[in-house]
């Protein structure tokens, strides 16, 4: 095995050429250790985590240079890269929280930093938290995505990481991918989580109720599938907690896993829920563990007045402080804690007499090379992966250049899979979809599988091949924009824009859709013809399954085949009127 | 609650029909099909044939219940309720749909005006409900997203 580039670095700063290298070592650690002393503040602590993406091991994660707002988001949190983040929150260019928020020198700040995350790592942290805070006056909640976006979690249909949570000590959750197994399968998993899983906008189809659905679910009167809402005691206070499942899951992905159960905003029921729980439940905080996107709570806490904090994941937005929303019952908190286990969101609340007195939060990144690994939870981990480690471990290239794919746009690791289902299945022209997971991986480091199925890991992996007519291609991208960047938050379904291979073309975000779509060209300088039809490979269908190889092996035997994984051309569109947005930064096409 | 949801279902499909539950009878059943109207190809046209008349009041006492996108375009669940006073037929409209005109209940007097149905979308649209009720026709509105799919975050 070669060594990488970190560990290059970290030799010869053991051989005394510390100096040639940027600040490190110490310097770095310190101010890092002091990101978790927190004082103590209140009698209620919420510890949240979301949209890990099963993501046991410490990873690499590039935040996005480009994160558009639309309409009212325009300019606000959090459509905010780089350093108008830095500048939007008060953070210190250059230091450890700059390079947790932002992209900003990814590569090397990463270098420096090391890598984030793990189950061991933040099992460590909140337990910390949890002691010096007093573990009866805490709750640690998580915001789902928990159960996908490993190899482990795919072969062990996500009970991986139901052993993980209740090692953790989750205590509530809700999902959104967790809906991408099975519905037996779903319920097996939720009865062998410790925690409760929470969702009051999940209910019962009329037909599936019909069929005998009374049979396990929550309620049969309001045809809620799971419970709604939990109510602890806790720091003399009662908190309740409502769990908002993402409302969009049988639209963005296979609905077929899920065939009995329906999803939605229901702005009206969760009022409903929240006048019931303060007018009988005598509670001192009302609390919703979201899925929504940050977009979508941001418009639902000026809907629904009566919750004191939105604690969200789903769009992968990891905001330094909260977003306060008026309403008609006075304020909403906003938090969005970010994804893959790279942050840990803390918030300390003073609530009492049914008021909520004041609050202090703060989004911790989890940095691994702080944290020691927690013994038990690093067993756990060994156990599940050992009957994988040949698969996960196998190296199949080098990256030529730092492999990411968070952003609007296509990132670079899009660009690898892109250009592999086109070699592979002799394709003129990929499409690969705008997930928000997936890892990173630094420039001259080895792309082991394990990357790849942090990349593509999930349970519709078959790709396909088809003829398209550049109409049909045109379609596919208005929808997927529309998806994105309707100024309507509640009409968007978070994801970015489809990725592509083999053409490029001009994006207007600010226009309505059908006309945000322009001059898409083939790489070859020819413009796409809406009259011809044109070969295009994908994968991840939601409609039905397609019959092609697995993704990760499309991509496996592209990587192994090329040995190092380089890009000769990035297709990411050219925008128009985005210059002067806050969410673009550092971008050309 | 005397009788479960579960119950009420299965007496609905095995009765056809509870008192007071004549939205559930076929309007084929009732009176002439008003194919003109359900075969125009102009929401205008249908409100026409079927009404007379394509003018109608938007009112807030009409409640139209759809989903802001649908999770499955061939089967969107429309709920229309009114407190409105003597309503006699409520009818849904597609205005993109190849055919507008998606479904029309007649009401017998003294009937609950509630009645939910599926309808079947080939695209967004707007939907649009309108109720006749003492000779008079109420609307009310609104825009159903239908899209692809895919690339959830």
């Amino acid at each position: 095995m070669s060594i990488s580039r970190r560990e290059f670095a970290r030799l010869l700063g053991i051989a005394g050429m510390a100096g040639m290298l940027p600040a490190t070592g110490l310097a770095a650690r310190r101010q890092s250790e002091d990101l978790y002393q927190l004082p103590a503040f209140g009698n209620v602590r919420l510890l949240h985590i979301t949209d890990c993406h099963a993501q046991l091991q410490p990873v690499y994660f590039r935040e996005p240079n480009v994160n558009l707002g639309v309409g009212a988001a325009a300019g606000q949190p959090p459509h905010l890269v780089g350093e108008k983040l830095l500048r939007h929150f008060g953070i210190a260019p250059g230091s450890a929280e700059a390079h947790a928020f932002t992209y900003l020198d990814f590569n090397t700040a990463a270098e420096r930093y090391g890598k984030v995350g793990g189950f061991a790592h933040l099992k460590t942290l909140v337990d910390r938290l949890r002691d010096e805070f007093g573990r009866e006056k805490t709750l640690l909640l998580d915001g789902g995505d928990t159960w996908q976006g490993s190899g482990t979690s795919y072969k062990t249909r996500g009970m991986d990481m139901v052993e993980a949570s209740n090692l953790l000590g989750v205590d509530m959750m809700t999902g959104h991918w967790e809906f991408t197994y099975r519905q037996q399968e779903v319920l097996n998993n939720i009865d062998a989580f410790h925690g409760e899983f929470l969702a009051h906008n999940i209910f019962i189809t009329e037909d599936a109720l019909f069929e005998g659905a009374d049979e396990y679910i929550f309620d049969e009167d309001s045809g809620r599938v799971f419970k709604p809402y939990s109510i602890r005691e806790m720091g003399g206070a009662r908190v309740a907690v409502i769990g908002q499942a993402f409302p969009r899951t049988k639209i963005a992905n296979p609905a077929r896993f899920i065939p009995d159960w329906t999803f939605d905003i229901y702005d009206d029921e969760l009022q409903l829920l929240v006048d019931h729980i303060r007018g009988s439940e005598k509670v001192d905080a009302v609390v919703v563990l979201s899925h929504n996107g940050m977009d979508v709570d941001l418009a639902m806490a000026a809907r629904v007045s009566g919750i004191d904090v939105i604690l969200g994941g789903h769009t992968h937005d990891g905001m330094p402080k909260p977003s306060v929303v008026k309403n008609a019952g006075g304020q909403t908190l906003v938090c969005n804690a970010g994804s893959n286990g790279k942050f840990l969101g803390v918030l300390d609340m003073d609530v009492a007499n049914g008021r909520f007195k004041g609050f202090r939060y703060r989004l911790l990144p989890v940095f691994a090379e702080q944290l020691p690994a927690d013994p038990a939870m690093v067993k756990l981990i060994d156990q599940i992966r050992a009957p994988h480690l040949d698969w996960l471990n196998e190296e199949l290239a080098y990256a030529d250049e730092m492999l990411f794919r968070r952003g609007n746009f296509n990132g670079t690791f899009d660009q690898v899979i892109c250009d592999a289902l086109r070699e592979r299945n002799d394709a003129e022209i990929s499409l690969s979809p705008g997930f928000r997971w997936g890892t990173s991986v630094l420039e001259g480091q080895k792309i082991r599988m394990e990357h790849v199925l942090d990349q593509t890991c999930l349970t519709y992996p078959e790709t396909y091949v088809r003829e398209m007519s550049g109409a049909e291609l045109k379609l596919i991208l208005e929808d997927v924009a529309d998806n994105i960047f309707n100024p309507e938050p509640y009409l968007q379904s978070g994801g970015d824009m489809v990725r592509v291979g083999g053409f490029d073309y001009v994006c207007d975000p600010f226009q309505p859709i059908g006309q945000r779509i322009s001059d898409m060209t083939l790489d070859n300088g020819q413009p796409v013809d809406a009259a011809r039809t044109y070969k295009v490979s994908g994968w991840a269908t939601v409609g039905s399954q397609s019959d092609g190889a697995d993704i990760w092996d499309v991509v496996a035997d592209y990587l192994r085949d090329h040995k190092v994984a380089k890009i000769a051309k990035l297709n990411t569109p050219r925008l128009k009127g985005a210059a002067g947005n806050t969410g673009l930064a550092d971008y050309s096409a | 609650m005397s009788i479960n949801r579960r119950s009420l279902l299965k007496a609905i499909a095995a009765g056809g029909a509870l008192a007071g539950c004549g939205v559930l009878m076929p309007r084929l059943a009732l009176a002439a099909w008003a194919e003109k109207a359900f075969t125009a190809e102009e929401q205008t046209v249908a409100m026409q044939e079927l009404y007379g008349s394509a003018e109608h009041e938007h009112t807030t006492e009409v409640i139209l219940k759809a989903p802001d996108i649908a999770e499955n375009g061939a089967v969107v669940p429309v709920t229309v309720s009114t407190g409105l006073e003597n309503v006699e037929t409520i009818s849904i409209f597609v205005e993109n749909n190849p055919t507008p005109l998606a479904a029309e209940f007649v009401l017998p007097a003294g009937t609950q005006a509630k009645v939910s149905t599926r309808i079947r979308m080939g695209q967004t649209s707007k939907v649009t409900t309108v109720v006749k009720a003492g000779g008079k026709l109420y609307s009310a509105a609104k825009e159903v997203k239908v899209t692809i799919g895919g690339c959830g975050g």
